[in-house]
C-alpha cells in the first residue's frame, strides 16, 4: 500500500522507517511545518527515501522542502495520522482523517483525539466513504487490544480493563520497590525519559482515560445494531483519578497485605473509570515498569490477558502497520 | 470510641495495627425456630434485651416453615462476645430453639486504602461514619503516618460487607471520604488476581 504519513514524531518516523519491511511504500510525509511528496503520478509514484526523511528530521528538524498541505492531496491509499493527540475538537487530526475519507482513502490513526473525542463524527464520515478507519495504535501501543475485541466481537465483551499508561505504572512500581515518594520517583522517571517534563497527561490519568474511552466506543458502537443508537463516549464521560497524590505510605500498607497499587482503567459499553486500585502484588494486573496489560472479559471465552509494551516508536508503528495490513 | 477503631499512633510509634478486643460489641446473628403461636416472638426477644444485647433487626419469615413446621426467625443484635454466649444460653434455657448462632452477618470482605489528611480530619469519626452505613463494618485498621500527624497519611481498612452489598459498602466509604477530602484506593471487586 502507498502510505502518506502526517506527523513526524517518534511514531511517524518509525512508520516511515519500517513501512518497507512490511511491504508498503511511503509516498508522502509531513510534520507541522514541512513535507516531502514523492514524484510521479498514479502507479509510477516511487516512494520517498525513508532514510533521507529521517535524517533531515534529525539534522534540520524538517522532513523536506514541501508544503504540508500537499501531503493530504498526494496519491496514497492510506493516510497514517500520527500528529499529537489533541482534545475537544481533536484538530487538526480529525480534519486530516475526514479529508482522506472524502477522497475514499483509508485512515490509520495513531492519534487518540479523533477516536476519543469525535468517534461518532468519524464513524459518520467513514460510512459515506469507500475508505476505512483503523486505530489499533491508539490503545496500548504494541498490544493488539482493539483488534482482539473486534475478533471476539464487541457484543460478547463485557468489559476491558488494564494498565494503559507506562509512565504512571513505572512511577507506582518504583515507589513500591524503593519505598520512595512520588516526587523522587517522578524526577528519576524524567531523567530516564520515561516521564515528560510536564507529566500531567500521564500521571493525572488523562492518557489512560482516553484509551478507555476509545475502548468504550468500540464496545458501544460494536454492540449496537445501528450506530445511531450507540452511546458515544468522550473524555468528559470518564471518571478519572490520577496517581499524583498517592503517598509512599499507602504503597507500604498495600505491600504488608500482599497487594500493590496500579492505575487501572476500566471500560464497558456503559462507563469509563480510571483510578489507582489495589491489586494482588503478584497478580496478572500488577505488571511492572513501563509494561502495559489489557484484560478482556468475555461472555463465552473467559478472560484474556495481553501484556506488552504500551508505548515507543517502533512498538506503536508496528500496530499502525498491522492496521495497514488489515486494510489490504 | 472503641479501641479497635482507634488507629492513631502512639508516641514514637509511626505505625499501629488495630485489632479486635473481647470487650468490643460486635454484630451477631441468631436463627431461631418459633412455634406459630401468639407471643412467641416477644418471648424470644426478652432474653436478648435482658442480657445486654442491642437489637438491630428481626427477620420474621412467616411465609416459610422449618421441616418441623415452625417459623424461622433471624435476629441481628450487637453484644460483646461474653454477653453473646450468655444470650444464647438464656434463649435455650427459655426453651427457644436456636438453630444457628454466631454466624457472621458480614459475609464479604474487602481491603482498601484511604489517604490524605486522615488524622486532621478525625480518623475515629471517619471510621464511625463508615460503620454508620448498614452494609459496612470496619474490621481492622492499619495506619501509616510517616511524616507526623499534619502531613498526608495512609490507612489500610478491612471492611466487611453484607452478602451482595460490597458495592454499597464501597460507595459508603467513597461518600464519607469524599466529604472529608480523602482519597480511596479501592480494590478491583470481583476480579481475581
Amino acid at each position: 500500500m502507498r502510505l502518506a504519513v502526517v506527523g513526524a514524531g517518534a511514531v511517524g518516523r518509525s512508520v516511515v522507517e519500517l513501512a518497507g519491511e512490511y511491504g508498503h511504500e511511503v509516498v508522502a510525509v509531513a510534520d507541522s511545518s514541512s513535507a516531502v511528496v514523492a514524484d510521479g503520478t498514479g502507479d509510477r509514484v516511487a516512494g520517498v527515501d525513508a532514510d533521507a526523511v529521517v535524517a533531515r528530521k534529525a539534522e534540520r528538524g524538517i522532513v523536506g522542502d514541501g508544503d504540508p498541505a500537499d501531503v493530504l492531496a498526494a496519491e496514497y491509499d492510506a493516510l497514517v495520522e500520527a500528529t499529537p493527540t489533541t482534545l475537544g475538537d481533536a484538530e487538526p487530526g480529525f480534519s486530516h482523517a475526514r479529508e482522506a475519507l472524502e477522497r475514499d482513502r483509508h485512515v490509520v490513526l495513531a492519534n487518540k483525539g479523533p477516536v476519543a473525542e469525535r468517534f461518532g463524527d468519524l464513524r459518520a464520515a467513514e460510512a459515506d466513504s469507500a475508505g476505512e478507519v483503523r486505530f489499533e495504535a491508539t490503545v496500548g501501543g504494541a498490544i493488539p487490544a482493539v483488534s482482539t475485541v473486534e475478533d471476539i466481537e464487541p457484543g460478547h465483551v463485557t468489559a476491558v480493563r488494564g494498565v494503559l499508561n507506562g509512565t504512571a505504572n513505572f512511577i507506582l512500581t518504583r515507589m513500591a520497590a524503593e519505598g520512595l515518594d512520588y516526587e523522587h520517583v517522578l524526577a528519576e522517571a524524567q531523567d530516564l525519559g520515561v516521564a515528560e517534563a510536564d507529566p500531567a497527561f500521564d500521571v493525572d490519568g488523562t492518557d489512560a482515560a482516553l484509551k478507555c474511552v476509545i475502548l468504550a466506543n468500540v464496545l458501544s458502537f460494536g454492540a449496537a445494531d445501528d450506530p445511531a443508537d450507540a452511546r458515544e463516549f468522550t473524555l468528559d464521560d470518564a471518571d478519572v483519578e490520577g496517581i499524583r497524590d498517592v503517598p509512599g505510605s499507602a504503597l507500604r500498607l498495600a505491600a504488608e497485605d500482599g497487594q500493590t497499587v496500579r492505575l487501572i482503567g476500566e471500560a464497558t459499553g456503559g462507563s469509563v473509570r480510571v483510578a489507582p486500585r489495589l491489586v494482588p502484588e503478584n497478580g496478572t494486573l500488577a505488571v511492572s515498569g513501563t509494561q502495559n496489560i489489557v484484560q478482556i472479559e468475555t461472555s463465552h471465552a473467559g478472560r484474556l490477558n495481553i501484556s506488552g509494551r504500551g508505548a515507543g516508536g517502533p512498538e506503536t508503528a508496528s500496530a499502525v502497520l498491522g492496521d495497514v495490513g488489515r486494510l489490504e | 470510641m472503641s479501641d479497635r477503631r482507634d488507629g492513631e499512633p502512639e508516641d514514637g510509634a509511626p505505625e499501629v495495627d488495630g485489632g479486635h478486643a473481647a470487650t468490643t460489641p460486635s454484630t451477631h446473628t441468631v436463627r431461631l425456630e418459633l412455634a406459630d403461636e401468639p407471643g412467641q416472638l416477644l418471648a424470644a426477644l426478652h432474653p436478648i434485651a435482658d442480657n445486654g444485647g442491642n437489637l438491630l433487626s428481626i427477620y420474621h419469615e412467616r411465609g416459610n416453615k422449618t421441616p418441623r413446621g415452625r417459623i424461622p426467625v433471624e435476629v441481628d443484635f450487637e453484644a460483646t462476645q461474653d454477653r453473646f454466649e450468655e444470650i444464647v444460653e438464656a434463649l435455650r434455657s427459655e426453651g427457644v430453639n436456636v438453630m444457628q448462632a454466631g454466624t457472621e452477618r458480614y459475609a464479604e470482605e474487602v481491603t482498601l486504602l484511604l489517604f490524605g489528611h486522615l488524622i486532621d480530619t478525625d480518623l475515629s469519626d471517619t471510621l464511625s461514619q463508615i460503620e454508620g452505613c448498614e452494609s459496612a463494618s470496619v474490621a481492622d485498621v492499619s495506619l501509616a503516618a510517616p511524616q507526623g500527624t499534619e502531613e498526608s497519611s495512609s490507612a489500610r481498612l478491612r471492611v466487611e460487607a453484607r452478602a451482595g452489598e460490597t458495592e454499597t459498602a464501597l460507595a459508603a466509604v467513597r461518600d464519607v471520604a469524599g466529604a472529608k477530602g480523602l482519597r480511596v484506593v479501592e480494590p478491583l471487586v470481583g476480579v481475581e488476581a
